[in-house]
């Protein structure tokens, strides 16, 4: 296990577990691409899981879009921190519409996981020559395009109430949380785009 | 929409005003643009009626995720951009053919005809070359009479078809003097 410099002290793949636990017809989740794919996909594929392998800079704007289109939903974007930064906008764009059916979760690890942990802007100043960021607050970043409840969870015993406001509070809900850098097994859901699509389509629609 | 394409009859309508009827006859439910003032009557009469959501984008490359999560919960979508707003969108432009799902977009070109600002003709130029290179298919229309077909082809081809397809609204119909005015 890397060391964790911010101090994190959550692990990903029990809190995904944790935010998919029960995960019914009525929950529609969308992963960005790399980890929180294989963490959604870690806690029991689903058809109502749309897992990203590409298209970084997505979840958001593809979560608003199903929000809007199915306002009765819940929708749940998980993504991690390098993906959120490279669509900061959507947040604003989120804001406005303020779907109330939208929650986001952002993984942050303060890392481009994926490629090979290089840190992200999220990463602390002065944290030495290659793991050096600006201290970027994402939750910060949601409060001021527009999302009021926008916050930072750390620690454990905050994660039942991090559960249940993802799940069941008035959106738009966007929640920073700062990960643990962990290597973790690769659990891969289908990879075809458009199986991922059709099987969504179908369990939610009744066709593809 | 299984019936079969039809020639629409010529109407009287402002062009624009007849591309709204094209999305309301095709149940398009949810609008995204980044301005252009090519687009600009467009946008309000989307705006202003209770059957669309008609959302502004930070930058047009929002508008492909968008239209992704609007067809996996059941609904269809059109991106209004203008000529340079593509050139924002193009990694993503790929989820239409990785997904499979309907897309379609009206291009609003500029450095295209008679452009009086040089900052627009890199982008302008490269529009069609960028699209196809993202495998979107092509229409173009230069003349008013045109527009409502074509449109209405566009559509049918995106939603009936299965396709990534761009209407590129030429600056020869949009007018060289008519930018700032609705
Ligand atoms: C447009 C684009 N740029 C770069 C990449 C390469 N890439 C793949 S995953 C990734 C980092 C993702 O970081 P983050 O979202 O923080 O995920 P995590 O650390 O949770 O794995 C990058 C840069 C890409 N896939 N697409």
């Amino acid at each position: 296990m890397s060391p964790n410099k911010s101090g994190a002290t959550l692990q990903r793949r029990p809190l995904v577990k944790q935010l998919l636990e029960n995960a019914g017809d009525d929950l529609l989740v969308i992963a960005g691409l790399g980890s929180s794919n294989w963490d959604i996909t870690a806690a029991g594929d689903r058809p109502l899981n749309m897992p990203l392998w590409g298209s970084m800079g997505a979840p958001v704007g593809m979560g608003l879009g199903l929000a809007m289109a199915q306002p009765t939903k819940r929708v749940l974007v998980i993504t991690g921190d390098g993906d959120m930064l490279m669509s900061l906008g959507s947040l604003a764009t989120v804001a406005t519409q303020m779907p109330e059916n939208l929650a986001i979760v952002v993984l942050d690890n303060e890392k481009f996981g994926e490629t090979g942990n290089q840190a992200t802007h999220t990463s602390p100043r002065n944290n030495g020559p290659t793991d050096s960021g600006a201290g970027t607050d994402l939750a910060m970043i949601a409060r001021g395009c527009g999302i009021a409840d926008a916050t930072t969870v750390r620690e454990s015993g905050e994660v039942a109430e991090l559960v249940k406001d993802v799940r069941t509070k008035k959106g738009p809900v966007f929640r920073l949380v700062k990960v643990m850098v962990e290597k973790l097994e690769f659990v891969m859901p289908p990879q075809d785009g458009a199986h991922l699509k059709d099987r969504f389509r179908q369990a939610l629609l009744g066709h593809p | 929409m299984t019936a079969a394409p039809t020639q629409p009859a010529p109407s009287k309508l402002d062009w624009r005003d007849q591309i709204f009827e094209v999305f309301q006859d095709h149940d398009i439910k949810q609008v995204y643009h980044v301005p252009d003032a090519g687009h600009g009557r467009l946008i309000e009469a989307c705006q202003k009626t209770n059957s669309m959501r008609t959302l502004a984008l930070t930058t047009e490359e929002e508008g492909i995720p968008l239209a992704a999560g609007a067809w996996l919960g059941g609904q269809r979508s059109v991106l209004l951009m203008q000529s340079s707003g593509v050139g924002n969108t193009i990694n993503l432009m790929g989820m239409p053919k990785t997904l499979r799902f309907p897309f379609l977009t009206l291009i609003t070109m500029r450095g295209d005809w008679g452009e009086f600002n040089s900052w627009q003709y890199p982008m302008g130029q490269g529009t069609p070359k960028v699209l196809e290179a993202m495998g979107v298919l092509l229409y173009s229309v230069e003349t008013a009479d045109e527009v409502k077909a074509t449109v209405d082809a566009a559509a049918r081809s995106a939603f009936n078809g299965g396709q990534a397809v761009a209407v590129l609204l030429r600056q020869k119909l949009i007018g060289i003097k008519n930018f700032g005015k609705k």
